[in-house]
């Protein structure tokens, strides 16, 4: 009989008894992160006796994989909660050093899963930084419409989840199915119905499919009254907003305290999404509304994201009518390899294109740090050269990992039944967490 | 190679380093990035976030072991260690990077917990995989990897590929 607690153990990882905790600390899970208030201010005496620390995860069906938090209960209410993390580590920022910068999307398209063309987004941007180029017209367009069709899949993802952690199954197939359908388009387009590695350095792998625009509307004219059905089943209905309401609130000086970013933090009314403040490829060209909540509760983090569903359609909309005719990426030979009917007649271009391959092309050197407007926050990509093929360092600045720090603030003095809704509306993305 | 190289130490020579509260700055590919050493560390960004960048975006490290003469502007001695602090001004969406050289033989900071303190996770994260202490950090523990793992392995003297998983209390292969 092995001790499965010294076996499974995370040491000082853990969160440990009320005795062997800082003053820091347990000011800090009191939701001291206000600057200006000092730690001695902050009354951290609750009595020991009647507490009990529990563990929750890594494997529960609902902590979105392998999240492992571990909350001290004072009865039914949570008094301290500390994420314990790194169970989905696989060193992609060390992987990434060793790729060339052509082979760098397939790698950080498996961070963020459930919104893989983001990241590729961001990769790419920071290599194009890097490189001092622009990429075509027609390339920006099409980043930007499948940029938004990410963000609809992957709000729709999130709402499937939190209707089934909060005990909506019908919520949770509905998502899934309708998240499908862009996926579908995904598929179509890239290939793979997620890790397309389809954004790269340069512009994208490949032009629209013909009939790509028939695609697009029809998911436009899809997916509104399915929102609508969303609306009934969910928003209005007494039960969702019992669970929801009130419950996980932060305010906007905690949030920006704890560098949190996307809906966590407009879901306190602060209107920060970086579409909007420092645009990126095409939005500044684009007419859309930034969602913001009022109350920073579980509630307004779930309309946000839903009500972003449908912003997203609005933009996809205007895509569609505005979408250049041209190149689909760069012609640079450094960059770009040649197109595939040269290779057949061409012994160059093949030499050409097993360079760029092979060798990858070379970055000068310098650093960089690009952000986009993740579904779930800022990402941003800080990329290193040394002048070779390679990155010297690749970091990727994953939204959930950040927006994680929140949880203890948010599920301090809450019940431990909410516990699972205030996990779900952060939304947090374990393969991005621990990368 | 050489003919990619040219324009960027061009670049950095002919720019003249002006101060930001009296640090050395440079534009690395036109954003603004600020090189301090430790000891100007707290002071430069406490300025910074007093001039309105009060949002900590990202905080990391890269370890310059195999690049030592990278190009930084005159008046910066390169370490072994940079930690890049990402600092935003929400107000005006201005970005400045903060390059702070941490020496090897001494891998510390002084943490930015009591002025950012979402600077938490990621201080942890880099103490995890540079080994670099953060002087004052309420929680400095392992985040990523598992509380009795050896190394740090961003560090570039970490080999990839080698080292066999570790599982507790399995044989190991020596």
């Amino acid at each position: 009989m092995t001790d499965l607690t010294a076996e499974t153990a995370e040491g000082a990882q853990e969160i440990r008894p009320r005795s062997e905790t800082s003053d820091v600390v347990r000011a800090l899970e009191q939701g001291a992160v206000l600057r200006g208030v000092s730690h001695a201010d902050v009354d951290v005496e609750v009595t020991g006796d009647e507490t009990m620390i529990i563990n929750m995860g890594p494997q529960h069906p609902s902590t979105h994989g392998v999240l492992r938090l571990m909350l001290e209960l004072d009865g039914e209410t949570v008094l301290r909660c500390k994420p314990v993390i790194g169970y989905l580590h696989t060193g992609m920022e060390k992987q990434g050093e060793d790729l060339t910068y052509l082979q760098g999307p397939t790698n950080v398209t498996r961070m963020d899963y459930a919104s893989p063309l983001n990241n590729e987004l961001v990769f790419s941007m920071a290599v194009e930084a890097l490189l001092e180029v622009e990429v075509p017209e027609r390339a920006q367009w099409i980043r930007t419409l499948m940029s938004e069709l990410q963000r609809m899949a992957s709000h729709l993802l999130f709402l499937a989840t939190n209707g089934m952690d909060l005990g909506a199954i019908s919520m949770m197939i509905y998502g899934f199915r309708d998240r499908e359908n862009v996926l579908a388009f995904f598929e179509k387009v890239t290939g793979l119905r997620m890790n397309h590695n389809y954004i790269r350095p340069g512009g994208v792998a490949a032009d629209l499919p013909d009939g790509w625009r028939d695609d697009v509307l029809k998911l436009c004219d899809y997916l509104p009254p399915r929102l609508d059905e969303y609306d009934e089943l969910l928003t209005g209905q007494p039960i969702w907003r019992e669970r929801t309401q009130g419950i996980g609130v932060i305010t906007t000086e905690q949030a920006l305290a704890l560098s949190a970013t996307g809906p966590i933090l407009r879901s306190t009314g602060f209107p920060w999404d970086l579409r909007r403040r420092a645009p990126y490829l095409r939005y500044d060209q684009l007419d859309f509304d930034v969602v913001v909540g009022s109350y920073g509760d579980t509630f307004d983090r779930y309309a946000i994201r839903l009500n972003e569903v449908r912003e997203s359609i609005r933009i996809v909309r205007q895509i569609v009518d505005r979408m250049p005719p041209g190149d689909y990426r760069l012609q640079d030979k450094k960059v770009t390899p040649p197109p595939r009917a040269r290779i057949d007649e061409s012994m160059e271009a093949l030499i050409h294109h097993f360079k760029i391959f092979t060798e990858g092309f070379k970055v000068p050197e310098g650093e960089a740090y690009v952000a986009i407007e993740s579904p779930r926050g800022e990402l941003g990509c800080y990329l290193v050269s040394d002048g070779s093929a390679r990155p010297y360092r690749v970091h990727i600045r994953a939204p959930s990992f950040v927006n994680l720090q929140t949880l203890p603030h948010l599920m301090r003095g809450g019940l431990v039944a909410d516990a699972v809704a205030v996990i779900s509306s952060v939304d947090p993305i374990m393969g991005e967490v621990d990368r | 190679m050489t003919d990619q190289d040219v324009p960027t130490a061009e670049e950095t020579a002919v720019e003249e380093p002006a101060l930001i509260h009296g640090a050395p700055s440079s534009l690395s590919r036109g954003q603004l990035v600020v090189h301090v050493d430790r000891a100007a560390y707290m002071q430069v960004i406490s300025a910074l976030r007093d001039d309105g960048y009060a949002f900590c975006s990202d905080l990391t490290a890269v370890d310059y072991l195999l690049a030592p003469d990278r190009p930084v502007p005159a008046g910066v001695h390169p370490e072994r260690f940079e930690v890049v602090v990402a600092l935003l001004s929400m107000a005006d969406a201005k970005r400045v990077r903060v390059r702070a050289q941490v020496p090897e033989h001494e891998p510390m900071l002084p943490t930015l917990f009591n002025i950012f303190p979402g600077t938490e996770a990621m201080e942890r994260e880099v103490y995890d995989l540079f080994g670099i202490v953060f002087d004052g950090h309420p929680d400095l523990t392992r985040i990523l990897m598992p509380d009795d793992w050896e190394g740090h392995p961003l560090r570039k003297d970490y080999p990839i590929g080698r080292i066999p998983v570790q599982f507790k209390e399995a044989p190991g292969p020596r």
